[in-house]
């Protein structure tokens, strides 16, 4: 493996460095790359060459100063296309803000700039980071890297698959409810939630905004740090963002998991999960325990109604969320001929697709009078208990412990034609984002398809360091180091 | 014949003068030129977030202490959602249940009589942007051509009070609208500027036959802006209230629209239902915490409210409606207090200003700041006034002397020849010059006839040329006809 495009983040900071290649040479490999992949995988919306090179060009000048912003250092970097970038188009998969170029850099994105990292294209996603797929785009579907005849996950499809196939180092998506991790899993790559209010949200297109989170996508749990470590702390313009110190988050990736605590989540490992991916999370539990862990089962019996508090939530917020785009201010507005209230109408008729409108509507059904004490009243009820559960759980253990998603990649259209099996994607995922708490997805193997299996580790709230602990020893465990075809071979652009 | 009784209740919104609007950092005092004091929060670009701002939280909390709200130490930020182009986020950041602040109370005087005005909530929110409606509509979105939006103001610190059905008049919604606005002016926290919109009141009113307990079905009327067409405007709801009872008809409730021009409300547009806002807990915005400490620090900076104020000059002699002219004017009641002292009476200071010096300042359309006129000008006027070195109407000649900037009133009185003689050796000199000229008339009073004194007097304040204090020349002279006898 002699391609630039394939350094993890760490080892191309090393060459950096030692000045064996500029940040200029990182940015043709992953440009190199994605010619070749981007006509099979269709990952990004928007490659900004023109803005990438300058970017690494300075980073070259400034490294060869002596000044040195960090690990992002140099780092070419692909950005989920919900995440506001300065003048660089914005579009969150939707026609209805096809063309439009922020005026301003949401705090994540100013942080890795800020972090010398090289934003190299914005990444396709469902439309408003709704769905889990990446199929509900208005600009086409992306490709799993693995199999392009399989779905990437989603939401944060593009970026899962970017960061898989070399096309971008690392990458940054942003998980609602499971929307980074899902998609990791299923293109074989590291993603993780940060802790509720961890990494500011200014800038990043609100889908539920008490469940958003953006989160980074890495070929490797240290690389993962670097990402969160460059967007991690309080900010000023996001009132739910956490103050003080940021968590030294890699404190402890040699440290092993021996007298480590270990809960695997009993309702995570049975009906509904795939044979297969049930039988990998094993595994990886009894390499914990050879490890010196002691993996207990812990029961967290709200789980089986997470899933529908979620769905009543999330559609909830959106339908507030999504209520400014009306085509007065910005995005697109309907040339149809009527009063100011018809226009509005229209250019969200005209604007969003069908899943964004079913969600809008389901969230507008769970706050109307009448309706709010039993749908979205009950639903918060719900997310109490989860809470609860997680809180009685790391009474007990210190992680725990599931399948990231409940199968593997499963073919583009399958579920697409059945919203419920498509929310059941996100059945693993949802508990941490309804509490708050840090997550991460690592990759431990393949099926017998050849499509990567993911392992989730839930950690408490600002448990970042023990949940990366754990990732990075199972990242020695397991030693996956399999590449997507499309990586490895030449394969000529059709 | 039916008596009927108003049930009325207001709804008072006050923008506040913060320096930055509510929840970002853009400046609420914008000039006439657009949408040039926006940003992407308050222009709700996709993305921003608000960010609640303290100095507003401060105005909130001084407004609920001077009402005597409780104060929530926690208290909840709600959306409230519906469509309009001038509201950015088409939802409001507004509060619901636990708003800043709750159970209040506002005293109120109509012509001598108290009522209590119960404060049901005072809450936090957010102003829109402004819609200009162009086309054949008259102003209305319905049938406009097309709509110029302008959004410097949307974001602006919003504070809405809110008061329980207590008040029964026009009259005493007018003046529970008065003396809100002197306690918001004088907490500093808004310009409270009626004809600006800075300050606008909602009035439900409903009637129902005296003694009977149930409310009526109430209209409320929007957006009034002024303090006499709120009383205008609830006279003439009430009136036509009673009228469609009276009538055989039932009263819809509605939102009405108060025209100056006609003198009437008019329907807008008939409320089906109570408006479904699906309310529910901002997740941008945590719980407002404000604790008993930053309670206690924004009490520490609230002065004296108007109705304290009014109760200690009443205290000095004043009367109520000079106090209330005092008190709504800062620079008065100020020149008023540093001229209080030793020999110095306040009711005739009072009167003065609140008469002479405005009168002046009105006829000459100046400035009180422009005249030079001092408290120390009208200690010392009052001292004269009250050792009787000053008649009363030539220390309202001083006054104005003064205020045109012609000195001090020592200096002008002395230079007018207006000072009074009330030293008795000379009047008693007068006195017996004047009785040796009027042996007759001494003679008739000295026989009961009393009907010469007023001559006498007259007689006496001709050879004093005027200068001699009246009370002083009476008395010596009821002594020298009674006293020889
Ligand atoms: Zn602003």
């Amino acid at each position: 493996m002699s391609d630039l495009a394939d350094l993890t983040i760490t080892e191309a900071g090393k060459r950096l460095r030692s000045g064996d290649i500029t940040s200029v040479d990182l940015l043709d490999a992953v440009t190199r790359r994605a010619s070749v992949t981007e006509s099979h995988l269709h990952a990004f919306l928007t490659l900004d060459g023109e803005g990438a090179r300058a970017s690494a060009e300075r980073a070259d000048a400034d490294l060869a100063k002596g000044t040195d912003h960090g690990p992002l250092h140099g780092i070419p970097v692909a950005l989920k296309d919900n995440m506001c970038t300065i003048g660089v188009e914005t579009t969150a998969s939707s026609k209805i803000l096809k063309g439009w170029k922020p005026p301003y850099d949401g705090t994540a994105v100013a942080r890795l700039k800020a972090a010398g990292a090289v934003i190299t294209g914005k990444t396709n996603l469902d439309e408003f980071a709704m769905g889990s797929s990446t199929e509900n785009s208005a600009f086409g579907e992306t490709r799993n890297p693995w199999s392009t005849d399989h779905v990437p996950g989603g939401s944060s499809g593009g970026s899962a698959a970017a960061a898989a196939v070399g096309s971008a180092f690392g990458s940054f998506g942003s998980d609602t409810g499971g929307s980074v991790r899902q998609p990791a899993a299923l293109c074989g790559v590291v993603g993780m939630k940060p802790t509720y209010g961890l990494v500011s949200r200014y800038g990043l297109i609100a889908f539920a905004s008490s469940l958003d989170q953006i989160g980074p996508f890495s070929r490797s749990v240290e690389d993962s740090v670097a990402l969160l470590g460059a967007t991690a702390g309080w900010d000023r313009y996001d009132a739910t963002s956490i103050k003080g110190p940021v968590p030294n988050f890699g404190g402890s990736l040699t440290t092993g998991v021996q007298g480590l605590k270990i809960g695997i989540v009993k309702e995570l490992m049975g009906e509904g999960i795939d044979p297969q991916v049930l039988a990998a999370t094993i595994a990886v539990a009894d390499k914990l325990t050879d490890a010196g862990a002691h993996v207990v089962e812990i029961s967290m019996p709200s789980t089986e109604y997470a899933l529908s508090a979620y769905y009543l939530i999330a559609p909830a917020e959106c339908s507030a969320n999504l209520a400014r785009f009306d085509g007065v201010r910005f995005g697109h507005r309907s040339t149809v001929e009527g009063t100011t209230e018809d226009m509005m109408a229209h250019s969200r008729a005209e604007g969003f697709g069908p899943e964004v409108v079913r969600r809008i509507l389901l969230g507008t059904y769970a706050l109307s009078a009448g309706y709010y004490d039993a749908f979205y009243g009950q639903a918060q009820k719900v997310r109490t208990l989860v809470r609860n559960d997680f809180t009685s759980a790391y009474a007990q253990v210190d992680v725990l412990i599931s399948p990231t998603s409940p199968t593997t990649a499963f073919r583009i259209g399958e579920r697409a034609v059945d919203p419920i099996a498509m929310y059941y994607s996100d059945v693993c995922t949802i508990p941490s984002n309804l509490s708050g708490d840090p997550a991460i997805s690592v990759p431990i193997g393949l099926d017998d398809e050849g499509l990567p299996i993911g392992f989730q580790i839930m950690a408490p709230a600002l448990g970042e360091e023990v949940m990366y602990q754990v990732a990075a020893a199972v990242e020695r465990l397991v030693e996956f180091d399999q590449r997507p075809a499309l990586a490895t071979s030449e394969v000529a652009p059709v | 014949m039916t008596a009927w009784e108003a049930v009325i209740g207001l709804e008072t919104h006050v923008e506040l003068s913060t320096k930055s609007k509510m929840f970002c950092s853009c400046p609420t005092d914008f000039g006439d030129e657009p949408n040039t004091a926006c940003c992407p929060v308050c222009l709700a670009l996709p993305g921003a977030l608000p960010v609640p701002n303290e100095e507003a939280i401060a105005g909130i909390v001084k407004i609920g202490l001077a009402l005597e709200c409780d104060i929530n130490e926690s208290s909840l930020f709600y959306r409230k959602n519906y469509f309009y182009p001038d509201l950015p986020k088409n939802y409001q950041i507004s509060q619901y249940t636990f708003p800043v602040c709750e159970h209040g109370t506002l005293d109120v005087d109509v012509n001598g009589e108290p009522t209590v005005v119960g404060i049901t909530r005072v809450h936090m929110e957010e102003d829109t942007g402004k819609s200009s409606h162009i086309g054949d509509g008259g102003g209305r979105i319905h049938d406009a051509r097309h709509t110029l939006l302008d959004f410097n103001r949307a974001g602006v610190p919003l504070v809405e009070v809110v008061t329980e059905p207590d008040i029964r008049s026009a009259e005493q919604a007018r003046a529970y609208a008065a003396e809100l606005q002197r306690i918001v002016l004088s907490l500093g926290v808004s310009d409270a500027r009626l004809e600006a919109g800075s300050m606008r009141f909602d009035a439900n009113v409903s009637v129902r036959p005296v003694g009977e307990t149930k409310l009526g079905t109430r209209t409320e009327t929007k957006n009034v802006n002024s303090l006499r067409s709120l009383q205008r405007a609830i006279s003439f709801e009430i009136d036509r209230q009673i009228q469609v009872l009276e009538d055989g008809g039932s009263i819809v409730q509605e939102t009405r629209h108060w025209n100056e021009d006609t003198g009437a409300t008019t329907s807008m547009r008939v409320k089906e239902e109570s408006e479904d806002y699906r309310y529910f807990q901002d997740p941008d915005l945590l719980p407002l915490e404000v604790t008993a400490a930053w309670q206690d620090e924004i009490r520490s900076t609230i002065t004296a409210l108007p109705a304290e104020r009014r109760v200690a000059i009443i205290e000095q002699g004043v009367d109520r409606e000079t106090a209330v002219i005092l008190v709504d004017s800062d620079e008065l009641s100020g020149l008023f207090a540093a001229a209080l002292g030793d020999g110095v009476p306040a009711r005739t200071v009072a009167l003065w200003l609140t008469g002479d010096v405005v009168a002046y300042l009105r006829r000459n359309e100046v400035e009180l700041s422009s005249t030079g006129l001092t408290s120390e000008h009208l200690a010392v006027l009052g001292r004269m006034v009250d050792s009787g070195d000053l008649s009363s109407s030539a220390a309202k000649e001083v006054l104005i002397a003064v205020l045109d900037g012609d000195g001090g009133p020592g200096e002008i009185a002395d230079d007018r020849d207006l000072l009074q003689v009330s030293d008795t050796g000379a009047i008693e000199e007068a006195v017996d010059a004047v009785l040796a000229d009027n042996a007759d008339a001494l003679e008739r009073i000295r026989s009961g006839d009393m009907k010469p004194f007023g001559f006498l007097v007259g007689q006496v304040m001709r050879h004093m040329g005027g200068k001699a204090d009246p009370s002083v020349v009476r008395s010596v002279l009821e002594e020298k006809t009674t006293d020889s006898r």
